[in-house]
């Protein structure tokens, strides 16, 4: 299995080599610069022309890409013209932050599907089951903006359960017990809406595998032994049913990071989703390329994970 | 002369129901389905009609600083937002961009994928080999953050830009589907015999494969363009989709960004996000009905 996995890494590379190729021609397309943010009637242009020189905004492209990528391979992802500061150590920051979310978001996750998915399957064609059904459609057809708003107005505004901005309350002292716990009070809301849109494919895949086991050879051999089948379901079903159930933590990862930008803008999270569209709005070229290399390596690793894991609990599956 | 009838009669008995009988089958039994799809078609019908021959854009783009953050009440049915523009008159012409924006992409997308598709799977070889690389890319890399990079880039941007932006990213889906169902049909006994007969190949793929492959097609179609409401509506809530003095579904949610608006004028942004909610559900629906219509295994009428 290494073979393949060492296989899959090296396929990567010329993807992610066409990925940075991409982004960094659309970069330089980006009208404006980040000097033409500062040009007012008082700067001297030749001032601009030499922040521009020592940029070296004014090389050829596939020069600045060779800096770029370079740079890139060692490690250094440039310098942020907004915030005048390492990209690495910016993103390293709103990197830890989504990071968090993603966490709760994932656990939360879990905690709804699993048993709603294991419910649906053991009682199929209940009411509870059709409740459950019907509530994983909704969940898949919502748009991730139009649920993160209307709970922001239901349980920010109007219950006031929740704080409505930002990852940490002002005046608590980092590293506290009470720091934490804040911090943890401010991912909920969001993280919830994660959640609550996330749970579609687990519980479809978790029902509809449960409902195919119950006609299975063991489980009939298991209930003709004796074995009540409160037992069958907890000690035979659940767990051939659930391992695969794992896979799915890769695909996460990758709707994670899309959801990011529109969940981390509605909850004013200050996160790597937030970042990349204030870099977009402030052309702030190194940023968002940077960004985008990192999504596109993630999601890559997501899928790959996914795979390994897969190929790991069920022995059938054999990535080539 | 009596067996004669007899068979013809049971001939007609066994036929299995065609595409459009089955369709309609599922929707008499599934009532929810029904409505929704009545639903779909009235709404895009009326928002079409209203925004093309009844409302006035310019009028109703004028600012009036006097009706600003207006109640809803009998001048403004829906109230009205931050420049005294009626928020009715925004959503339904916002619901008409926004709806032809995802019907184009989907046709678009539609049309390409399942040609490509198509071609891939009947021909396979190389063209197909250098096609399915390509889609593997695409379907790794953050698109969202693509597209939000590729709009900011087009110096003079309408909406046929985002169209093709769109669908630059919205192809991969479709194709991946029909190829893999027209390279299990090019397998088939019927295409070998077509094959045979010395007939066209993109005879035996048009005129013979794809009508075999139509039911999958409808409900592809179908959950992509809700797929596509989705993208439109959200990048121009996020300021990325149709520029801010055109009206779009999205963009009038995006009144909600302010706080105070989110929180006291309700009305600017609520009716919008119901909008999209209500919209998204009935086509995913209308979706799903066709899908079991397509499945014989889940199938209720």
């Amino acid at each position: 299995m290494w073979k393949t996995v060492v296989r899959r890494v090296l396929i990567m590379i010329p993807q992610l080599f066409v990925l940075s190729l991409i982004v960094f021609i659309l970069a330089k397309f980006m009208p404006g610069d980040p000097f033409s943010g500062l040009i007012t009637p008082e700067t001297d242009p030749a001032r601009i022309e030499e922040l521009r020189e020592k940029a070296g905004l004014n090389d050829p492209w596939y020069q600045q890409y060779a800096r770029w990528i370079g740079n890139l391979v060692q490690g250094d992802l440039g310098k942020s013209y907004t915030f005048q500061r390492s990209v690495g150590d910016l993103i390293g920051e709103k990197a830890l932050n989504t990071l968090w979310l993603s966490l709760v978001s994932v656990i939360l996750l879990y905690l709804i599907a699993i048993p709603l998915g294991i419910l649906a399957g053991r009682y199929n064609n209940s009411k509870l089951d059709k409740t459950i059904v019907l509530y994983s459609f909704i969940s898949y057809a919502i748009p991730t903006f139009v649920l993160g708003l209307l709970f922001l107005y239901l349980f920010g505004y109007k219950l006031q359960w929740f704080p409505t901005v930002g990852s940490v309350s002002v005046g608590l002292d980092p590293g506290t017990f009470s720091w934490y716990i804040d911090k943890i009070y401010h991912l909920i809301l969001p993280a919830f809406v994660f959640a609550v849109l996330g749970t579609t494919g687990v519980i479809q895949y978790l029902r509809s595998e449960i409902i195919d086991a119950k006609a299975l050879d063991y489980v009939r051999t298991a209930r003709s032994k004796g074995i009540p089948m409160r037992k069958v379901y907890s000690k035979h079903i659940f767990r051939n049913s659930l391992l695969p159930i794992a896979a799915f933590l890769g695909f996460t990862i990758t709707g994670l990071l899309s959801g990011s930008v529109f969940i981390e803008t509605i909850f004013g999270y200050p996160g790597m989703g937030q970042l990349f569209i204030s870099s977009v709005l402030s052309r702030d070229y190194s940023v968002i390329t940077a960004l985008v290399m990192l999504f596109g390596f993630l999601a890559l690793l997501g899928s790959l994970l996914s795979d390994i894991i897969m190929s790991i609990v069920d022995p059938r599956i054999r990535i080539e | 002369m009596v067996s004669v009838t007899n068979d013809k009669d049971s001939n007609k008995v066994s036929s299995p129901p065609t595409g459009f009988q089955v369709i309609f089958r599922e929707f008499i039994k599934d009532k929810l389905a029904l409505v929704s799809l009545i639903s779909i078609v009235l709404v895009t019908a009326f928002v079409f009609y209203m925004a093309y021959f009844v409302i006035d854009l310019n009028e109703l783009m004028r600012v009036s600083l006097r009706d600003k953050f207006a109640e809803p009440g009998e001048k403004f049915i829906l109230g009205a937002d931050q420049g005294g523009r009626d928020i009715f008159g925004q959503l339904v012409v916002g619901a008409k961009n926004s709806l032809e924006i995802a019907i184009a992409v989907t046709v678009i997308t539609g049309i390409f994928g399942i040609v490509v598709g198509l071609i891939c799977g009947y021909f396979g070889g190389w063209i197909d080999n250098v096609i399915m690389r390509i889609i593997d890319f695409f379907i790794t890399i953050p698109s969202l953050m693509l597209i939000i990079v590729f709009i900011t880039v087009i110096p003079k941007y309408t909406q046929w830009h985002l169209i093709l932006i769109i669908s630059l990213f919205g192809w991969t889906g479709i194709t991946r589907l029909v190829r893999s169902k027209a390279l299990s049909e090019s397998k088939r006994d019927y295409v070998n015999a077509s094959k045979t007969l010395g007939t066209n190949d993109f005879v035996i793929i048009f005129r013979e494969i794809m009508p075999n492959l139509s039911s999958i097609l409808i409900v592809e179609t179908t959950l992509n363009f809700a797929g596509n409401v989705g993208i439109e509506t959200g990048l121009s809530y996020l300021g990325f989709g149709l520029p801010p003095d055109v009206p779009s579904l999205g963009n009038l949610v995006a009144y909600a960004n302010n706080p105070k608006v989110l929180q006291e004028y309700w009305w600017c942004w609520a009716p919008a996000a119901l909008f999209i909610l209500i919209m998204m559900l009935a086509i995913n629906y209308v979706g799903q009905a066709f899908r079991r219509a397509a499945d014989a295994k889940q199938r209720l009428g």
